[in-house]
């Protein structure tokens, strides 16, 4: 086992509990802001001394506050990429990277990563006088040369410009293949988690919730938290009438479902793109909705529904996302419209 | 014409600023860790910038003249610091010594933190973070601390007086001998001196301000 945490930090109102293991691989971190991504990768870094539990990298212990052990960051051998990606501003390209080499043949280390890293020519730049992009590859080349053991990424593309982005996260992801190590990538944003990661952990409110892999994660979210951050606009609270239909509270809705409910289920969610277009009521999970918006997207029309028994909170409506193609086929000017909200589309999830 | 006042002035303000400003950085940094007794330590380290010179002359007579326990035991390899153009050094860095440790303490906090997480991440030692990112960063409110540290030495008149005497040739600064004119009704002397005083503050406060400027406007870096 590569990485195994398990610290427990709590500072003013704010309470982390972090438990997990990773292997040799990309694991991603996802959670909305403030919620104490970053503060778990700076208790592994050794930059902020949780107040209790254990963290272990490769078999070296680096904080176990029953032993009294806490390393200091210098000997932890711990990768970080910090958001704003921390580059020395006073010095130039080269002298930053050789900051971090700690072998004694530096002028190697420096070519041989200056040339991964696609720096070559650039050595006696200053930050400020690169890219966002360049930038990035100055922080990582100056990461990779100093040999770390573990590779922590903390949103790496939010400092970036959204065209550059694409660029940047392909050539990241071809550094990351060679990797051999465990790569932490934290993130908000669910897109690049799922492209990049093979298993995600989801943080909520400074308490991890659950590890697996992205695919469970994605198609069968288990809590509320969980399913917001993979982007499910929908959810409502419910009831549970028998062991297979719901009621639904704020859509107002009596819905049929797959699974049989558990106890400790109590939020309902579905997909905006989940939602399917219907005739009439007589498929099962089939209502009539009244369009309250309509609103045109990019590269579809994002209808915000509403069924008459609905109650008046902000979780009342419904997002519904159609394709153009298909909304223009049936639109007219209509005000009512059914909806189909398929059985195996539906999620239960725990609060 | 003697104008051993302004040499003795100057070499005097030299030394002091020197070791202030190695007393004042590390005195900084070592306030900046402390999580307790933070207020107090700087409360005690800025004091002679508030006291009157005269109170902190009077202490440093007390700790080092010829009855203190450090004044015995400087006795014995035959150094006698009291009346010295020593302790013209020890009473104009002292008094300068605020102005160096308050300027860089502003400056060190002004550093981003992430720049020194990164360096200890990346393995560099708390000494090298020190020398080669923290004072590189923070340079320009250092660089102003040791100008207004040069400036506060060179002027210094109540502490030097008290300790160091007023001997001409030995101890007399610009100001004392300032002091020593008026009292023996020669003002051209008087006049000389603190025209010279007047010049050197002026030409150090213009290029402070000359570098800061500077520094905010077209600073390599920022």
């Amino acid at each position: 086992m590569a990485l195994s945490v398990d610290i427990i930090m709590k500072r003013q109102k704010f309470c982390l509990a972090v438990k997990f293991e990773a292997k040799e691989e990309i694991m991603g971190v996802l959670g909305a802001s403030g919620c104490g991504k970053s503060m778990t990768l700076k208790c592994i870094a050794g930059i902020e001394k949780p107040d209790s539990g254990k963290i272990i990298l490769n078999g070296r212990t680096l904080f176990d506050a029953a032993k009294k052990i806490n390393l200091p960051p210098q000997e932890r051998s711990v990768g970080y990429l910090f958001q704003n990606y921390a580059l020395f501003p006073h010095m130039t390209v080269e002298e930053n990277i050789l900051a971090g080499i700690r072998q004694k043949d530096k002028q190697a280390q420096l070519a041989r990563y200056s040339k991964i890293f696609y720096l070559t020519g650039l050595e006696k730049r200053y930050p400020k006088e690169l890219s966002g992009g360049q930038q990035q590859r100055v922080a990582l080349a100056r990461i990779f040369a100093s040999e770390p053991e573990i590779m922590m990424l903390d949103e790496p593309f939010s400092a970036l410009d959204s065209y550059l982005k694409w660029q940047v996260e392909l050539e990241l992801a071809d550094i990351l293949k060679e990797y051999q190590n465990t790569v932490l990538f934290v993130s908000h944003n669910r897109d690049e988690v799922y492209r990049f990661c093979d298993r995600v952990a989801v943080i909520s409110q400074g308490n991890l919730e659950c590890v697996s892999t992205k695919e469970a994660v994605f198609h069968n979210p288990e809590t509320l938290a969980a399913a917001k951050l993979t982007g499910c606009k929908n959810h409502s609270r419910i009831e549970r009438l028998s062991n297979d239909t719901v009621e639904a509270i704020d859509w107002g809705l009596t819905l049929r479902v797959t699974n049989s409910i558990s106890q400790d289920v109590s939020y309902i969610g579905i997909r905006a793109h989940d939602l399917k277009l219907a005739n009439d009521e007589t498929v099962e999970n089939t209502f009539e909705f009244e369009i309250v918006q309509c609103i045109e997207d990019t590269f579809s029309f994002i209808l915000m529904v509403k069924h008459q028994k609905a109650t008046l909170g902000n979780n009342a409506l419904l997002r519904v996302e159609v394709s153009k193609e298909i909304w223009r086929q049936v639109s007219c000017d209509r005000q009512r419209i059914y909806l189909t909200l398929p059985e195996e589309k539906l999620f239960l999830l725990k609060a | 014409m003697d104008l051993s006042p302004l040499y003795i002035s100057i070499k005097t303000a030299s030394l002091a600023t020197a070791i202030t400003f190695f007393l004042g950085l590390y005195a900084a940094r070592f306030v900046n860790r402390q999580q307790r007794w933070q207020g107090i330590i700087d409360g005690v380290l800025t004091l002679p910038l508030v006291l009157p010179p005269t109170v902190v002359g009077f202490f440093l007579l007390l700790v080092l003249g010829r009855n203190s326990l450090a004044g015995k035991l400087l006795e014995k390899i035959d150094i006698n610091l009291v009346f010295s153009w020593e302790a013209t050094v020890i009473a104009a860095s002292v008094v300068a010594f605020p102005l160096m440790y308050r300027a860089s303490c502003g400056a060190f906090e002004q550093v981003d933190e992430d720049y020194i997480y990164a360096a200890r991440t990346l393995g560099m030692s708390e000494e090298q973070i020190f020398w080669r990112i923290t004072i590189p960063l923070s340079w320009p409110g250092i660089a102003a601390g040791t100008i207004l540290s040069f400036a506060r030495a060179l002027g210094e008149f109540g502490a030097t007086i008290m300790l160091a005497g007023n001997i001409p040739g030995k101890t007399q600064t610009m100001s004392t001998a300032i002091y020593s004119a008026v009292q023996a009704g020669d003002d051209d002397t008087a006049f000389l001196w603190a025209f010279v005083i007047i010049l050197l503050s002026l030409v150090i406060m213009i290029s402070l301000n000359y570098w800061s400027n500077r520094q905010r406007n077209l600073g390599e870096w920022r």
